[in-house]
């Protein structure tokens, strides 16, 4: 009998279904837990005893690969099983986690605000990527741009020198975003004018910048004296800020954070709502038909890749002048990779792709908050290494599982040559 | 068979025409050329820095074996990305496939039983280790890639991220202690055993040893596979045209795979070969930035794997003489990395180079018939 | 006829004069005439290869010309893209759609000339409601909100037309607008083109086809090898004339072939069904046979289940259920390897992509099939002595025209790359040739040899499966034949019996009734 893809998802599901019932159930503490809804003291709180959790999600995994079955009867039906085990799977790592460990609770709306926040620099490099893949072009230099700004930026607040003016601060983050587009449109160069392998030309940009920054770092930031300042700090947003619970966390928070929202919904709204962004489509899939509609298909390319550009500096920006301030070598540590992890998750749109960040930036938070509940296996106690490889790791699943049935932008990797 | 030899002639000759040396050593002459700018910004004198650089690199017998010594791991990394270039893919995982191969054999190499072999079997037991971990590693993205269509190149990053942390714990780890010398302040790995390190021609630093002439004969054997081989033969017709590969006959899906795993192969063995042969034990960091290094130079040398070697030499050269220009002009070795990075930039974007210089495109360039990007999003 | 009324006389509304394109290394046309006057159908007949489409995508303003001059209505124009040629009121439909598969309609009509409100949002309404308005006026009917991609080619094609329209275009060039349809289809296009000749739009037809030109034109113009060499008049001009005119020699229409022969059978299909890679079901229980010494031609429009049907036979594709015999040998799980071993030869439909290396030699390109085998490999090395032997004596005898068998495939022209792919997939013992559009974009020269070599193979005796949507390449060739619509197999005829009406019929409306897709 050969499964499909669904079938071979639900036995996978299945199975840990059965080993969650059947083997971790009856094994784990059987001490109450609890998700907080607010910081101490008195929380609002929501208790459980952790084995009947984790036996019910794993009663749930088995109806899901019993339901995968009948694909051919429903396939609808199927389909959200899968979706809904899918999401179960975060809460139940955290109670797994939770019944592991000493803690008897933990603050959940601080974890999902945590993976939002660092979630920030991967949303804006998705959408560096989306401006650029929906024009025909690969970035995978997202990495490089986001370095590269991040490290210029940092410089030039350094070679400004007063690190605790806010005006110079925003003045550097500026420079972090034109930084961006710089680098972006050596990236066009190559690949749109010089017609090099885009993939090629975007691993030159991260290696470029990984060398250019180490250069600035040590040549010009280091003397300067100033290797630390002080970031962007946290701006209430009035009404919205007093909402109760998530008002504090969520409202109460950084400017370049804010900005990564303006930047998803302004992408979403670009690039499928107007006349520029419906040619930048056009110039993504079929250039040479927008070629023969009087589209300047170079042009195009060259203004997407730059506006992602821009936006990838902003994310750059984010490391060495909002999450903190100072750059150090290669700070970003793979942030534009998994941006791109989520641009193919999201499927080449921006509101998915944004969610497809938020799970990573999810992953990211949710080591740091294990690695501080101190998770046990017996007497082995989870590394934090473990914790910290959870988003590459997922990074390759989600790439392995949904490219290729991810349908990109028909004419991506293809050079175009003008006709004339 | 006069024949097939006079090819074979004919086939070298090929290898090492005029056009393949002339771009890349015009690009070298461009990056430092900007690089001279950069050392003017910051208000130094590049002709001293260059000046100081070349005797740095190659200014007396100690510093050319330093040099050499310098290129060894290079040789094999940059092999490893060449070969899986002319595949089609891009390997951007040598610095992990490294690190698991040199894990692989510090591990080996403290076996007791390891003590008392003849040190030619203890050298290949353990250079056979980095190649078996090395292999598996690569073996990862390219199965990857050919059942789902995953883009190696996003696959690989994540694969280096997860080595260096795994190897980082396997090393660091206390409790319970599994690689980690506790005899050692630092973390590193205990030293292998004596019978499996590889014997040093010169004392340098580092040192001139055996795995040099082991990498320069695994570049003979990968131009041998690639050219003289049925199997290389279809190395290369998938990296060109994996469509029409496919309707010749060819499993594109298993050369996908075995050409990323012998990539991954190469790489281990100079990992394994770097840790016999240069200090004996392994300590996680070592092998940062080599994914960039060996990238460069793949790109540099066209993917001919013998134009890696000079092209390796060249790399390690220039790393290993900036130690000189750091004492005599005062600048920091980053400069040799801007100047690195800048000769990336001109051997990859060559068409500037050969806009400059007004040079015809080689039409059998295996990079220029790249077809790496066209493999995004699945296959 | 209408328009001729405009006569001669009036200055022409479109003017090429001594039009030169080059690329580099090919004179692609050279100091050509041309003018097209009000109302009339003017058609542009030429072989492939002759520079039809260069000198139409230089007055269309995607190419900009070598030498020579523009002239729209009386006035010498230069265009700097395409954009310039849309507002002079040029439109066209090129050969290949070019369209957006993945937008709607709307969007494509829409895109480079948008409607955006105050807003600066995209007004996709005021676009639906100008295709509507379109389409009733030029009997053009689409769904604005359809997309593309899902749509038929014939439909398609109504798209492109709309898509000049709905810029007021006045001048319209058609690039072989004919070579997707069918025998019916083309009767309904031409009755829309005349529609658009009454309504005062002025028409440059492109065709390699004599009937269609005979059929439609009220002026033509031959291109030969870059040059135009000479017009006719189509109420006095022959088939014949207009031939020995396009090819430059006497041409011969039919394929010079004995009766067939027919043997055992060698390739035998049943209850085949295969789906592509979307999932969709492609080819719907297919049952088929043929035989040694035979050429079974399937006819169809592209695009229902040709390519999969193909792939399925030649082990590229694994059929979802039913079962594929070559001989006594079941195929049906079997490799494209084992396949081919078995002695199937394949020439591919894209031969760009699938049937040659372009950077590789035609050395290397000859022993695509075969490298594995001995002599050319022992024990896992490469042997480069029986390779350039035998590349040698296959560009000998396969007439390729090359400079040597170490030159890249890629720098040949098509016919000759052609000729290296029949090379080597002819070169062998064949139980089956499986040959799917084998003289597409072919000069009449390359077409005349393959065609030959094809019914070679059958008397050697040899299956041959041909492919093709040229109805004409399937008459003169097949001794059997079958029409594919929508993946199913709904007809099969003898030679005698297959009438172009009857197979034609068939192409577009399959066995039943049903409406032709909309």
């Amino acid at each position: 009998m050969r499964l499909g893809r669904l079938q071979t998802i639900g036995v996978v599901f299945g199975l840990v279904g059965v080993f969650l019932v059947a083997y971790v159930a009856p094994n784990v503490t059987s001490e109450s837990k609890g998700f907080t809804f607010d910081t101490p003291p008195d929380p609002p709180t929501f208790s459980f005893t952790p084995g009947v959790v984790i036996a019910v999600i794993g009663v749930l995994y088995v109806l899901t690969a019993v339901a995968s079955f009948f694909e051919s009867r429903s396939r609808r039906t199927a389909q959200l099983a899968l979706l809904g085990s899918g999401l179960l799977f975060l809460p139940l790592i955290i109670v797994v986690a939770l019944a592991l460990s000493e803690s008897s609770g933990t603050n959940v709306v601080q974890l999902v605000v945590e993976s939002l926040r660092l979630g920030t620099p991967v949303a804006l490099g998705a959408m560096a990527g989306l401006w650029c893949e929906r024009s025909g072009v690969v970035n995978i230099g997202i990495e490089g741009m986001m370095l590269g700004s991040a490290g210029v930026g940092f410089m030039i607040y350094s070679l400004l020198g007063d690190a605790s003016s806010v005006p110079w601060l925003w003045a550097s983050i500026g420079v972090a975003v034109v930084t961006g587009g710089l680098i972006a449109a050596l990236h066009a160069l190559m690949s749109v004018t010089f017609r090099v392998d885009q993939i090629i030309s975007g691993v030159v940009v991260n290696l470029l910048a990984l060398g250019v920054t180490g250069f600035l770092r040590s040549e010009v930031v280091v003397p300067s004296g100033i290797t630390s300042g002080t970031p962007t700090s946290d701006i209430a947003i009035p009404l919205l800020s007093s909402i109760p619970v998530i008002g504090p966390q969520l409202f109460d928070a950084r400017p370049i954070f804010f900005l990564m929202f303006v930047v998803v919904t302004a992408s979403w709204w670009v690039l499928w709502h107007t006349r520029f962004g419906l040619r930048v489509r056009s110039v993504g899939e079929n250039p040479h038909a927008a070629e023969t509609l009087g589209i300047d298909v170079i042009r195009t390319r060259y203004v997407a890749v730059i506006i992602g550009g821009l936006i990838a500096g902003l994310g750059g920006a984010w490391f060495s002048m909002e999450s903190q301030g100072g750059f150090q070598d290669n700070m970003t540590n793979g942030a534009g990779f998994i941006a791109l992890a989520a641009l193919i998750f999201g499927k080449w749109r921006p509101w998915t792709a944004f969610g497809g960040a938020m799970l990573f930036g999810f992953t990211r938070a949710l080591g740091s908050r294990l690695q501080i509940l101190g998770v046990e296996v017996g007497d082995f106690e989870i590394p934090s290494e473990f914790w910290q490889s959870l988003p590459f790791v997922v990074t390759i699943v989600v790439v392995a599982g949904l490219i290729g049935r991810a349908v990109p932008p028909a004419s991506i990797g293809q050079p175009f040559e003008r006709s004339r | 068979m006069t024949g097939g030899r006079e090819r074979w002639a004919a086939e070298l000759r090929h290898s090492i025409q005029i056009q393949s040396i002339l771009v890349p050593l015009l690009a070298i002459v461009c990056a430092f050329a900007v690089g001279a700018v950069a050392i003017v910004a910051i208000g130094d004198n590049p002709i001293e820095a260059y000046w100081a650089l070349l005797r740095g690199m190659f200014g007396s017998g100690d510093r050319i074996a330093a040099s050499l010594g310098r290129s060894t791991p290079f040789i094999g990394a940059s092999l490893a990305v060449a070969f899986a270039f002319r595949a089609g893919l891009f390997n951007i995982g040598a610095e992990g496939q490294l690190l698991v191969g040199a894990t692989a054999a510090a591990w080996v190499g403290t076996w007791a039983s390891v003590r008392d072999l003849p040190g030619i079997v203890a050298i290949v037991l353990l250079l056979a280790a980095g190649a078996t971990a090395g292999f598996a590693y690569g073996a990862v993205p390219g199965l990857l890639k050919a059942k789902t269509g995953a883009h190696e190149v996003i696959v690989t990053i994540m694969l280096n991220a997860i080595a260096l942390l795994y190897v980082r714990w396997l090393v660091n780890s206390q409790d319970p202690i599994l690689l980690r010398d506790t005899a050692s302040s630092v973390p590193r790995t205990a030293p292998i055993e004596d019978a499996a390190r590889l014997p040093t021609f010169v004392d340098s630093q580092p040192p001139l040893h055996l795995g040099f002439l082991v990498m320069v004969a695994l570049a003979t054997l990968v131009w041998f596979i690639l050219q003289r081989t049925s199997f290389g033969f279809e190395v290369r017709t998938v990296g060109t045209n994996p469509e029409a590969a496919r309707y010749a006959g060819m499993d594109v899906g298993r050369t996908i795979f075995l050409a990323m795993a012998i990539s991954g192969l190469l790489a281990g063995v100079a990992g394994a070969g770097e840790i016999s042969g240069t200090s004996g034990f392994l300590s996680p960091g070592v092998f940062i930035n080599i994914g960039f290094d060996s990238i460069a130079i793949a790109l540099l040398a066209r993917a001919n794997p013998f134009a890696i070697v000079p092209a390796s030499i060249l790399w390690g050269a220039m790393l290993s003489g900036a130690g000189l220009m750091q004492q005599e002009v005062g600048l920091s070795i980053d400069v040799v990395r801007i100047v690195q990075a800048l000769v990336l930039l001109f051997v990859a974007a060559d068409v500037i180079v050969r806009t400059i210089f007004r040079i015809r495109k080689a039409a059998d360039d295996p990079l220029a018939t790249s077809t790496l990007a066209s493999g995004w999003g699945g296959p | 006829m209408p328009g001729v009324s405009a006569g001669p006389d009036a200055a022409p509304v479109l003017e090429a004069r001594q039009i030169t394109k080059t690329f580099p290394g090919v004179i692609a046309n050279e100091d050509i005439d041309f003018a097209l006057h009000q109302g009339e159908i003017h058609c542009l007949l030429g072989e492939n290869g002759a520079g039809k489409s260069t000198l139409m995508n230089v007055l269309y303003g995607l190419y900009a010309p070598t030498g020579g001059e523009i002239v729209v209505r009386g006035e010498t124009v230069r265009f700097a893209s395409s954009a310039d040629a849309i507002a002079r009121g040029i439109g066209m439909v090129h050969q290949h759609f070019q369209l957006i598969p993945t937008f709607t309609v709307a969007e494509n009509v829409a895109l480079g000339d948008e409607v955006t409100t105050r807003w600066r949002n995209l007004d996709l309404a005021a676009t639906r409601d100008r295709i509507v308005e379109i389409g009733e006026r030029y009997g053009l009917a689409v769904n604005p909100d359809a997309i593309v991609g899902e749509l038929s080619v014939g439909v398609q094609q109504r798209i492109e037309l709309i898509k000049a329209l709905e810029r007021d275009a006045e001048i319209l060039i058609l690039d072989e607008p004919t070579a997707v349809l069918t025998p019916g289809e083309v009767d309904d296009f031409f009755d829309v083109v005349r529609t658009l000749v009454d309504k005062g739009k002025s028409i440059v037809f492109i065709t390699h086809k004599l009937r269609e030109v005979l059929a439609v034109a009220d002026r033509i113009t031959v291109l030969r090898g870059g040059r135009a060499v000479g017009s006719a008049d189509p109420s006095t001009a022959t088939e014949q004339d207009l031939a020995n005119l396009m090819v430059g020699r006497d041409v011969v229409f039919t394929v010079e072939k004995p009766p067939a022969n027919p043997g055992a059978v060698r390739l035998e299909l049943r209850d085949v069904n295969v789906t592509d890679e979307r999932g969709v079901e492609t080819c719907r229980s297919i049952d088929l046979r043929v035989r040694a010494g035979e050429i079974f031609g399937i006819a169809g429009v592209e695009g229902n289940g040709q390519r999969e049907l193909v792939e399925a036979v030649t082990g590229m594709r694994t059929p979802a259920s039913g079962s594929i015999r070559l001989g006594d040998d079941d195929i049906t799980h079997a490799s494209p390897r084992q396949v081919a071993d078995l002695g199937v030869g394949h020439v591919p439909e894209d031969r760009n992509r699938h049937g040659v290396v372009g950077p590789f030699s035609i050395a290397d390109n000859m022993v695509l099939n075969r490298y594995h085998h001995a002599p050319f490999s022992q024990r896992f090395l490469r042997r480069d002595a029986p390779i350039r032997e035998l590349a040698t004596e296959l560009v000998e005898q396969y007439d390729v025209r090359t400079p040597g068998i170490d030159v890249a495939v890629a720098t040949l022209s098509g016919g000759n790359q052609q000729k290296v792919i029949v090379a080597r997939e002819m070169s062998r013992p064949l139980q089956l040739l499986v040959v799917a559009q084998p003289t597409r974009g072919l000069d009449v020269g390359s077409i005349e040899f393959i065609h030959r070599r094809i019914v070679q193979m059958r008397d050697e005796g040899a299956a041959v499966l041909l492919v093709s949507a040229e109805l004409d390449e399937i008459l003169s060739l097949s001794d059997r034949i079958g029409v594919l619509y929508r993946g199913e197999l709904v007809g099969e005829f003898d030679r005698e019996s297959a009438t172009r009406e009857r197979v034609g019929l068939l192409m577009a409306r399959g066995r039943g009734d049903s409406e032709v897709p909309t």
